[in-house]
C-alpha cells in the first residue's frame, strides 16, 4: 500500500519539500480509500494508478493487508509531518552502486534516519548488481532478495538514478558537494590475474568473471564468445564462482533453458563439447574455498561424475575430528564422495568434474596448462616445488578472485589490494595519516574485498550504514547546511519507473519461452524500453 | 487522523467478526450467536502459538503465529523488527533467519535439520549446536511459549 501511495506521488512531488504536506494528505486519503477497499471490497474509489498497485498487493491475505496498513502507513504520514517541520535538517545521502551492499545500506539508513533522503546512483540502466549479473541463473531463490530491495527502492525517500557513471557523468567531488554523505558500493568489476607470461595474449584464457557476465547478460559481455569446442576446461581457483562456472558447463542444457540464462549463452552451451572440467587449487582439501552447498549441488548433478584424487586426501581423514563444524562437514562430504567413487571410466554420455588440489599455475600452452606441485607449510600457505604436472586445457578459466577498480581519481584507492583504503567503512585520506574523509564511506566488496556470501555483505552494509548514522549524530558529518542533491540535467536517466518498464518487458519476453525473464543485454535497448 | 483511526478500528472489528463467523460456520455448522463468540475465542486461542524472540542485548520481542506457520512467517506477518531476516524468503539459500534454541526446546522439535539446512547454518554467525533456520521450524501447539535467541546484529551493538 505504501507502494501505491508512492507510485502515485513520489516521482513528481517528493524531491520538492514544500509538497511533503500534500504527500501526507494524500497518504490520509489513501487510508480512507484503503478502508473502503477492505470493508466493502470496492476499489472503485482509488485512482487508476493506485488501483493497479492495490490489485498487486491484494494477493496478501486481508490479515496481512491490515498489518501492513496499520503498522507502516499510519507512521509514514506522521514521519512526513516531521520531515516537513525540520525542512532545513534533511540529510542527503548518496549511494554509488545499486548492488546488495548499496540496497542494504539504503534500507538501514531509511529506517534509522527519519529525516534523510537517499539517492542511489548506478552505472547501468538496471539495478541489483551481482544479484542480477553474478548469482548463477540456476539459483533463482538467491535472487529473492530483489523483493526486499524493491521495497527499499519504492520508499518515498529514495530516488534511483540508473545510467549514471561515477568518474564520467559525475565526479566524486561533485557528489560530495551535493550530499552530506557519500557511500561508495560499486563493487569489484575486475579480476585478479595469474601473473603468467602469455596470459593476456593466449586466446583460450578468459576470466571466470567475464564468463559469468556473459551467461548473465551484463552489457558488453555478449561479445565474449568462449570457445567451447574442446573437451577439457581447466578452471584455476576453487571458490564458489569457479564452482558456479563448472556447474554451468556441466549442467544438462534442458535445465538451463528454464532459467534466465541469456539466449546466446544457451545456444553456445547447447553446442558445447566440454566433457571434463578440472577445478584446480593451490592448497589442500582442508583449505578448499567452495562452500558445502555448492559442492553438494555438484555431487547431485545428473550425468556428471565427480572424480577426486585419492592422493590429495592423504592424512585428511585423521584430522576431521579436530575441525570446526563447517569445515568438518565440508571435509566429511568430500571424503564420503571419495569413498563412493568408482574407478575412473569413460562413460558414453557422462561428464566429469575433477577437483584437483595442491597445484599452482605455472605456464600456459596451446591445449594444456602446466602446474607446479605445491606443499603446504605450517601456516597453510602453499609453496611450489620443482615438480610439475600438465593438465589438458582447451579452455582456461581464471577464477582466483575479483578486485575493484578506481572509478574516480578522487578516491583513495589501494591498487595492490584492489579496494578503497578505509577504516571500518570510513574512507581514509590519502597519505600516511590515519585521518578520515568526513562524509565519505565505502561498503561491500569495494570495502572488504570480494569475499563472503550475501549475509556477509548485508551485515557489512548495515554496519557501515550505522557508522554513517553515528557520525551524523556526533556531528562528525556536517549536516547544518542544505545540500541540493543530484541534478540529472539532460542526461538519459533511468529512474525506478523506467526500471519497472524494463522489468516488465523482460518478464513478458521470458514467459513466452518458459523462462523467468529474458534479459535485455543492450544498454541502448534498455534505455529505449525505459523511455529515455 | 482521528477519523482514520476510527474507520480503521471499525474495519478491524468487522473483519474479526466476519472471520469468527466464517471459521465457526466451517467447523461446527450453524449455532446461536452468543455461543459463537465465546467458542470462537476458544478456538482462536488454541490455534495461536506465542513466541518470544530474545535479542542478544536481552530485549524481548513477544509475537505469535498460528499452528502451521513457520518462525519466518511469524517474523514477516507481525513485522517483527529484525533487519534482513529471511532474505531468501524461506528457500534455504541464505542463513539470515538463524535462531538459537534452548537445549530442551531444540530436542523437542519434531523434525531434525536436513543436510541442506545444516549446509546453510554452517555459513551463519554464532553457530551453536542448537541453531536452526527459522524458515524450517513449523509451529505446533506444543511450542506455545517458545523462546528463541536471535544472534547478535548490528543494532544490538548500538543498544548494548
Amino acid at each position: 500500500m505504501l507502494a501505491a501511495v508512492n507510485l502515485n506521488l513520489a516521482p513528481s512531488c517528493w524531491p520538492v519539500l514544500p509538497h511533503v504536506q500534500n504527500f501526507a494528505l494524500a497518504c490520509e486519503r489513501s487510508h480512507l480509500a484503503l478502508c473502503f477497499g477492505l470493508c466493502h471490497f470496492s476499489i472503485t474509489k482509488l485512482s487508476p494508478k493506485t488501483n493497479m498497485s492495490f490489485t498487486r498487493s491484494f494477493v496478501y491475505s486481508r490479515h496481512k493487508l491490515l498489518n501492513i496498513y496499520s503498522c507502516n502507513l499510519s507512521t509514514s504520514a506522521i514521519k512526513y509531518q516531521n520531515v516537513q517541520q525540520s525542512t532545513a535538517a534533511v540529510k542527503r545521502i548518496c549511494i554509488v552502486g545499486a548492488g546488495p551492499a548499496g540496497f542494504y545500506a539504503a534500507q538501514y539508513l531509511l529506517k534509522q534516519l527519519s529525516d534523510c533522503t537517499v539517492d542511489i546512483v548506478e552505472k547501468l540502466p538496471v539495478p541489483f548488481g551481482l544479484v542480477r549479473f553474478g548469482v548463477a541463473p540456476d539459483h533463482p531463490e538467491v535472487k529473492n532478495v530483489i523483493n526486499t530491495f524493491t521495497k527499499t527502492a519504492e520508499h518515498p525517500r529514495l530516488r534511483f538514478f540508473g545510467n549514471v557513471t561515477l568518474g564520467e557523468d559525475v565526479s566524486l567531488q561533485e557528489l560530495r558537494d551535493r550530499y552530506h554523505a557519500v557511500l561508495l558500493t560499486y563493487g569489484a568489476d575486475q579480476d585478479r590475474e595469474l601473473q603468467l607470461d602469455n596470459e593476456r595474449q593466449a586466446p583460450h584464457v578468459i576470466s571466470a568473471r567475464k564468463f559469468v557476465a556473459w551467461y548473465n547478460g551484463l552489457p558488453g559481455a555478449e561479445q565474449l564468445q568462449p570457445d567451447l569446442s574442446g573437451r577439457d576446461v581447466t578452471i584455476v581457483g576453487q571458490g564458489n564462482v569457479a564452482v558456479d562456472v563448472a556447474r554451468m558447463l556441466l549442467s544438462p542444457i534442458d535445465t538451463l533453458k528454464l532459467t534466465d540464462t541469456t539466449e546466446y549463452a544457451l545456444e553456445a552451451l547447447a553446442r558445447s563439447k566440454v566433457e571434463r572440467v578440472h577445478l584446480v587449487g593451490r592448497r589442500g582439501p582442508l583449505q578448499a574455498a567452495f562452500t558445502i552447498k555448492e559442492l553438494r549441488e555438484m555431487l547431485k548433478l545428473p550425468n556428471v561424475e565427480t572424480c577426486w584424487r585419492a592422493a590429495d586426501f592423504t592424512g585428511i581423514a585423521e584430522q576431521v575430528d579436530k575441525l570446526q563444524r563447517p569445515r568438518r562437514r565440508l571435509t566429511e562430504l568430500m571424503l564420503k564422495s571419495l569413498g563412493e567413487q568408482r574407478k575412473p571410466r569413460a562413460a558414453a554420455n557422462g561428464k566429469q568434474f575433477l577437483p584437483i588440489f595442491l597445484r599452482a599455475p605455472k605456464a600456459i600452452a596451446a591445449n594444456e596448462m602446466e602446474f607446479s606441485i605445491t606443499e603446504l607449510q605450517e601456516n597453510e600457505a602453499a609453496v611450489a616445488t620443482e615438480a610439475s604436472e600438465r593438465l589438458p586445457a582447451d579452455l582456461i578459466l581464471r577464477s582466483i578472485g575479483y578486485k575493484s577498480s578506481c572509478a574516480d581519481a578522487g578516491i583513495n584507492f589501494d591498487p595492490k589490494r584492489g579496494h578503497v583504503c578505509n577504516r571500518q567503512g570510513r574512507v581514509l585520506k590519502p597519505g600516511e595519516s590515519d585521518a578520515v574523509e568526513p562524509g565519505l564511506y565505502v561498503a561491500g566488496w569495494l570495502c572488504t574485498g570480494p569475499t563472503g556470501v550475501i549475509l556477509t555483505t548485508m551485515n557489512g552494509a548495515f554496519a557501515v550504514a550505522k557508522t554513517i548514522c553515528d557520525d551524523i549524530a556526533n556531528k562528525a558529518v556536517d549536516t547544518a547546511s542544505a545540500k541540493p542533491g543530484f541534478e540529472p540535467g539532460s542526461r538519459r536517466i533511468v529512474n525506478w519507473e523506467g526500471w519497472r518498464r524494463i522489468d516488465q518487458h523482460e518478464s513478458e519476453a521470458g514467459k513466452a519461452k518458459g523462462k523467468p525473464r529474458e534479459k535485455i543485454v543492450s544498454t541502448e535497448q534498455m534505455l529505449r524500453i525505459a523511455g529515455v | 487522523m482521528l477519523v482514520i483511526n476510527t474507520i480503521r478500528n471499525s474495519a478491524r472489528l468487522t473483519l474479526r467478526n466476519a472471520w469468527l463467523r466464517n471459521s465457526l460456520a466451517s467447523r461446527t455448522g450453524p449455532t446461536n450467536f452468543s455461543r459463537t463468540f465465546s467458542l470462537g475465542l476458544t478456538l482462536r486461542q488454541q490455534d495461536v502459538v506465542n513466541v518470544t524472540f530474545v535479542r542478544a542485548n536481552g530485549e524481548r520481542i513477544k509475537s505469535s503465529g498460528k499452528v502451521g506457520d513457520s518462525l519466518l512467517d511469524v517474523v514477516v506477518n507481525n513485522n517483527v523488527d529484525l533487519d534482513g531476516f529471511g532474505a531468501c524468503e524461506g528457500t534455504l539459500t541464505c542463513s539470515t533467519c538463524h535462531l538459537i534454541f534452548k537445549v530442551p526446546d531444540y530436542e523437542k522439535l519434531p523434525d531434525k535439520p536436513g543436510d541442506e539446512e545444516l549446509d546453510m547454518l554452517d555459513l551463519a554467525y554464532e553457530l551453536t549446536d542448537t541453531s536452526r533456520l527459522g524458515c524450517q521450524i513449523t509451529l505446533t501447539k506444543e511450542m506455545d511459549g517458545l523462546e528463541v535467541q536471535v544472534p547478535a546484529t548490528i543494532n544490538d551493538a548500538r543498544a548494548a
